[in-house]
């Protein structure tokens, strides 16, 4: 029975929901909030407000409020912290009851976490920058369709990182020209090629031409090499009925692997191709374009450590993390944090990493780090340093822009990774004996000595926007 | 760079088996430390053999069982010769397998059958 009586009006936030005393329970799901108030609003305030309006709470009273059980619903504000270096922001701790949520629902948690609290007045930026899945609710989300390890298992690479490689132009080439860049890829030493995310289906190259044309060139590849070969056949389409034909052609000539863009498409797409491709023996590559629109501004959006969890748990079985040292955007720290995330499966809170909370995954599948953009055999000691054994390494302008074609251009970065692989298990310092590592191996391949050559002036020496906080 | 038709290379397209099959042979030192690579990250050496015509078969056959526990490289290296000698016209290949990650941490061929 409620004990309250209906006072009708306005109440502070802090009232109800900034509970220093609340210990989180175990089956909580609990968000870590960069937020910068409105001068004058003092941080308890602003804290609670974000845990009411991304939970139960609205701008003021209503009777209907009496007629549930609101201390059993509500988010909390459990806890806040000053941020190294931003005097104006504080990180608040809120933990939500799992019931708040859909089960196996990423649409209806980010619904919640991240929906109108984002322009809410009291707050003049916020920002998203961890969250907590509980086990309990990790169990309800499918996750990856197959994982890392069932992937090495399909395709038979074991002991080293893959190699992939995005077709370029990335608009423009016909089917058949384009399925020839592919297959030239493939029977050089690449693993993968990729579409480019822009590829759908446009005027110049129909989406049923391109997965035939490629086909074929991954059919002679293999039969050529003895290897096995993958091109992610973007499916991302206008609508979910023409995603789903797409992928389902795609199958239909045997192919391994499809690709969609999981934010441009949305959550509701990608859980559903996910649960497609578990059904369907299918892998499945992830691309996150519009990421650094939600994720780059240090002090408002969602951080990409976040998306990448909500990834894991709608399903993907590879997803784009950036490289550390091409040509886009990546703190070393906080893109190892975020890898981590991705493929382990209990992670340890460790703020040097960016990483708010710990994370138990349990049984769920890892997802392999896609580096790609702007990297070339240069990069090749640092990557394989970096990224380890379970990624994809991905060499666009550094394949298809040797100097003598594709094939000579992915024979030249399997041989400087294979030769960096050789090099880190015999225990030595790739990072710091690159170079000695890539001229030994350009005497016996002069497709690697063309490319040391063609690249060695190229750097990426850029100061990153989004930095880890630090005092 | 603007190149001379004479200075640019074919690219002929090889026959190749996965990790380390595009550096040239490795020396017996150089097999040597991979195996030890392989036993320092406690993965159970095995040792899988199959005629060139069935390499491309995810199943090799296995020569005996995998060496769980085995951390002496010699005896590791005494079992790849045994098993070429015994299969010369076969591709021998060294396997590490991951209990942990229920994968394969290495595997690399080590002989290319005779012939």
């Amino acid at each position: 029975m409620s004990q309250n009586k209906y006072a009708a009006g306005v109440k502070e936030y802090r009232e109800t929901y900034w509970t220093p005393d609340y210990i989180p329970l175990d089956t909580d799901l609990l968000a870590c909030f960069k937020v910068t108030p409105q001068p004058g609003v003092p941080n308890e305030e602003a804290a609670a407000a974000v845990a009411a309006e991304s939970s139960t709470g609205t701008w003021t009273t209503v009777w209907t409020d009496l007629l549930t059980d609101l201390d059993f619903y509500k988010g909390r504000a459990y806890r806040i912290e000053p941020v190294p270096g931003d005097p104006e922001a504080f990180y608040a701790f809120i933990a939500y009851p799992i019931d708040l949520f859909e089960e196996g629902s990423i649409v209806n948690v980010l619904t919640s976490l991240v929906g109108n609290v984002f322009g809410f007045k009291a707050v003049k930026h916020l920002r998203l920058e961890d969250i907590r899945f509980p086990i309990a609710y990790v169990k309800t989300c499918l996750g990856p369709p197959n994982g890392i390890q069932v992937e090495r298992d399909k395709l038979n690479k074991y002991g080293r990182p893959m190699l992939g490689c995005t077709i370029k132009p990335k608009l423009g080439l016909s089917a058949k020209n384009y399925g020839r860049a592919v297959y030239e890829c493939l029977r050089g030493g690449l693993d993968f090629t990729k579409d480019d995310e822009n590829i759908n289906s446009q005027p110049f190259m129909r989406w049923q031409n391109r997965f035939e044309f490629v086909a074929e060139a991954i059919y002679k590849a293999q039969q050529e090499t003895g290897e096995k070969k993958g091109h992610y056949l973007n499916v991302t389409a206008p609508d979910p009925e023409a995603m789903y034909e797409r992928a389902q052609f795609a199958k239909e000539l045997g192919m391994p692997i499809i690709m969609h863009d999981f934010l441009t498409a949305g959550f509701t797409a990608n859980t559903g191709l996910a649960k497609w491709c578990r059904k369907n023996g299918m892998l499945l590559h992830i691309h996150r374009a519009m990421h650094a629109v939600i994720d780059r501004h240090p002090k408002h959006g969602i951080h990409f450590r976040v998306l990448a969890k909500c990834l894991r748990l709608s399903g993907g079985d590879h997803i784009h993390t950036g490289t550390v040292v091409g040509k886009l955007e990546g703190d070393r720290g906080a893109t190892m944090g975020f890898v981590d995330l991705l493929r382990e499966s209990f992670i340890p809170e460790d703020r040097a990493r960016g990483i708010f909370f710990d994370q138990d995954w349990g049984s769920m599948p890892g997802v392999f780090a896609v580096a790609s953009g702007g990297i070339h055999v240069w990069h090749m000691p640092a990557l394989v340093t970096i990224f380890g054994d379970d990624s994809v390494l991905q060499f666009g302008g550094g394949t298809l822009g040797h100097p003598w074609g594709n094939a000579a251009g992915a024979a030249a970065n399997r041989v400087a990774l294979e030769a960096c692989v050789k090099a880190r298990n015999q225990g030595r310092e790739i990072e710091k004996e690159g170079r000695d590592v890539l001229m030994d191996a350009a005497k016996s391949s002069p497709e690697l000595a063309i490319a040391l050559e063609t690249w060695k002036e190229i750097k990426f020496e850029f100061e990153t926007v989004d930095k880890l906080d630090a005092a | 760079m603007a190149l001379k038709n004479e200075t640019m290379q074919d690219y002929r397209t090889k026959q190749t088996m996965e990790t380390f099959s595009f550096l040239p042979s490795m020396s017996q030192d150089e097999i040597y430390e991979q195996i030890a690579y392989l036993l320092a990250n406690r993965w159970s050496p095995s040792v899988e053999h199959e005629h060139p015509s069935k390499a491309g078969n995810h199943y090799w056959a296995m020569w005996k069982l995998p060496f769980f526990g085995e951390t002496d490289l010699g005896a590791v290296v005494a079992e790849l010769e045994a098993c070429h000698r015994a299969y010369p016209d076969h591709h021998v290949r060294l396997v590490g397998y991951d209990n942990y990650t229920q994968s394969q941490g290495a595997a690399f061929v080590v002989y290319r059958a005779r012939g």
